[in-house]
């Protein structure tokens, strides 16, 4: 049947035709060469190579900027160093996968472990497993439940990244003489505890200024859900003065709902820093003014301090011979006039 | 007790004799339903508290601008799990597939082509998503619940590979000042709502397509008797959800300017939602497009009355959750038949 084979052959070509249209689709090479990485240990004595070390680590999966960054880090540090050997297992989300992840990095006997656990509480178990098994443990910013689980801790300050966007807007708002401001605040998932305790120290920093959080939403630290809750926060409040959103991945919606409303009325400062939004600080041409860094530096350091622990060295400046138990890293404020300097540390989301 | 009566009373409370004069037979055509009016009636009552509550913000023409673009998304959605739905199927993947086609459309690869291609992309990862669910549905004969979770796992995850999880930012302006702007003063993403919800209502009320998407989903097997190839149309009926999925994340990615593996996140529970509401049953072979509408507009109005007045989400969800038990419970048959007896 002549017409049948026609049309089989029509819509066999058409397919065939879609599909290599969408095979060309998928590259995702961009034309600038990778951003650059945040890396630690350029500088002093502790940059000689040492002992050979072998570091086990284990991290929640990269589904979102700031989590890949992280792993990103991470295995950039260790390429840096010459006498590092890392030993890094796949990204996971299950609680229950991660346990065994960690476990088989215990039986391989690594030297030092480094641990971002999907959920401190679950995972301090394990923790303590390989502490009790002489592997030293470097938790990375999900703090397990007990210091025998681990040797040294280090992340971030989600209260004082708060505080500093506070402190931050509060200034502004002073120098622009704005008697009470309006101020919103895109939160992300609020039953984490990071967003209930950023949440804090905004509020905090505010009331010692004397102004108070006016509308607020919460998001889910997507785009999607940051353009969504935003449409709607812009729409009820007519009059704003500024904003502070709590990740720059959400960011990325935020602005694209500020953009479709036509508002520029207010400021707006962003939070854990990514590399676009440091752009656009930069620029200057819209209304991000700035961003509290929660960065993913982090794991960098994570990485130089397993290091140090595995060559048994302390931080040079300090006059202790052995790395701190706790470190938290700063959030710094990044603005127009300091950006050239954190754009090191800026993340791609 | 008269011996015989004209319509054949059963022990169900379902009628299957002939329809009495008010209700034509379930094709959603434009005699009054009870069913939709009592919808239509929450929704103008949501309204009125969005008003009341803040008369100055909510009744606005940016208002109501900025609710219609936020419902279009999961509006196209709804129309093509409303047709998924009547043809006695059901579709677990639209989130999912939304969040592919959106990935797929952004890459660098494609961007680099223009926002012509970008579209067509766009579209052509919808509809051969929404294939592949129809043929291993209909032809490899995987029940619809199991084949359509395969594909929300696998579509998702091919978005996140694709993707590095990372967002890739729209740079290519065309795509962004297009559907970002404004035609005859109204937003694009609302005309595109408007035009996928006229042709979806032609397509299932006026054509034979529609007709024999009820007869499918009425009694698949007495179709198939009457000479419907079942097969295939199921495998369209499942094309068409996917194609609606391309569109929405043309929407999605418009909105929020970049594509991202975790678009589209829990699209497939409010799409159901939304269409169960409207008056299509879950079983199949009965529906309404327009009770689908008026579904995804009621949930919009909440979350806007909820954000706008500063509620926590916690009780917005549980509001949600009454009304989709208080809307079924309304159009069950029995309630129905006991208004129109008082």
């Amino acid at each position: 049947m002549p017409s049948l084979d026609r049309r089989r052959f029509l819509w066999g070509t058409t397919a065939l035709g879609a599909t290599a249209v969408l095979a060309g689709c998928t590259s995702n090479e961009s034309a600038k060469a990778g951003a650059t990485n945040a890396v630690a240990g350029s500088s002093g004595e502790n940059s000689q190579p040492g002992k050979a070390v072998t570091i086990g680590f284990s991290a929640p999966a990269a589904d979102h900027g700031w989590m890949a960054a992280m792993t990103k880090n991470a295995k950039a540090q260790a390429g840096q160093f010459s006498d590092v050997t890392l030993k890094a297992t796949e990204g996971t989300n299950d609680v229950n996968q991660q346990i065994g992840q960690v476990e088989t990095l215990i039986n391989d006997k690594v030297d030092v472990l480094v641990i971002l656990p999907f959920d401190g509480k679950a995972l301090t178990e394990v923790g303590r497993q390989a502490t009790d098994a002489g592997i030293p443990v470097v938790n990375v910013d999900r703090i397990f439940d007990t210091p025998l689980a681990y040797r040294a801790w280090i992340g971030g300050d989600n209260y004082r990244m708060g505080v500093n966007a506070g402190n931050y807007i509060a200034a502004q708002m002073k120098s622009k003489n704005i008697s009470s401001p309006v101020i919103g605040e895109v939160a992300g998932i609020d039953s984490l505890p990071l967003t209930q305790e950023r949440s804090k120290g905004f509020k905090d920093a505010l009331a010692r200024a004397g102004f108070t959080v006016g509308p607020r939403v919460s998001a889910q630290f997507t785009p999607e859900s940051g353009e969504q809750q935003t449409a709607n926060l812009l729409q009820g409040a007519s009059k704003l003065d500024a904003l502070w959103n709590h990740d720059d991945d959400q960011g990325i919606g935020v602005l694209a709902a500020i953009d479709g409303a036509g508002r520029k009325d207010f400021i707006m400062v962003g939070g854990a820093g990514s590399r676009n939004m440091m752009d656009l600080i930069k620029a200057d041409s819209g209304v991000v003014k700035a961003t509290v860094l929660y960065s993913p530096s982090m794991a960098s350091s994570a990485i130089a301090l397993a290091r140090m622990l595995g060559q048994a060295k302390g931080i040079g400046d300090l006059a202790e011979h052995e790395i701190p138990a706790l470190i938290t890293t700063y959030s710094a404020v990044v603005s127009k006039e300091n950006v050239d300097s954190y754009l090191d540390v800026g993340f791609d989301s | 007790m008269t011996g015989k009566s004209s319509t054949p009373v059963l022990a169900t409370g379902d009628q299957t004799g002939p329809p009495p004069e008010r209700e034509r037979p379930s094709r959603g055509g434009f005699t009054v339903d009870v069913r939709l009016a009592g919808l239509v009636g929450v929704l103008v009552l949501l309204c009125l508290v969005g008003y009341l509550t803040r008369p100055d913000g909510f009744l606005t023409e940016a208002n109501i601008s900025t609710m219609l673009r936020l419902a279009a998304a999961i509006g196209v959605v709804s129309v093509g799990m409303t047709f998924v739905i009547i043809s006695g199927g059901i579709d677990l993947s639209v989130g999912s597939i939304v969040a592919l086609s959106s990935v797929w459309m952004t890459t660098v690869a494609t961007q680099s082509y223009g926002p012509v291609v970008m579209v067509l992309c766009g579209l052509l990862v919808g509809l051969g998503c929404g294939l592949v669910n129809g043929v291993l549905i209909s032809y490899g004969k995987i029940v619809p619940f199991i084949a359509t979770l395969a594909m929300y796992a696998s579509a998702r995850g091919l978005a996140e590979r694709l993707s590095g999880r990372r967002t890739q930012v729209v740079s290519e302006t065309g795509f962004t000042t297009f559907f970002r702007g404004d035609f005859l003063g109204v937003p694009v993403l609302i005309w595109m709502l408007a035009l996928v919800f006229a042709v979806g209502w032609v397509l299932l009320n006026r054509t034979n397509f529609g007709r024999r998407t009820f007869a499918v989903g009425g009694n698949a097997e007495a179709a198939r008797l009457a000479g419907i190839d079942v097969k295939r149309h199921t495998a369209l009926v499942y094309g068409i959800a996917g194609l609606c999925c391309g569109i929405a994340a043309v929407m999605v990615v418009a909105r929020t300017t970049s594509g991202a593996s975790t678009n589209g996140l829990f699209y497939e529970l409010d799409a159901i939602a939304a269409v169960v509401i409207g008056g299509t049953l879950l079983t199949g072979g009965r529906g309404s497009l327009i009770g689908t509408l008026v579904g995804v507009l009621i949930f919009t109005v909440l979350n806007s009355i909820f954000t706008q007045n500063n509620l926590d989400t916690d009780i917005q969800n549980i509001a949600k959750g009454v009304i989709i038990v208080a809307a079924v419970l309304l159009q069950s048959t029995r309630l129905r038949r006991r208004v129109r007896k008082t």
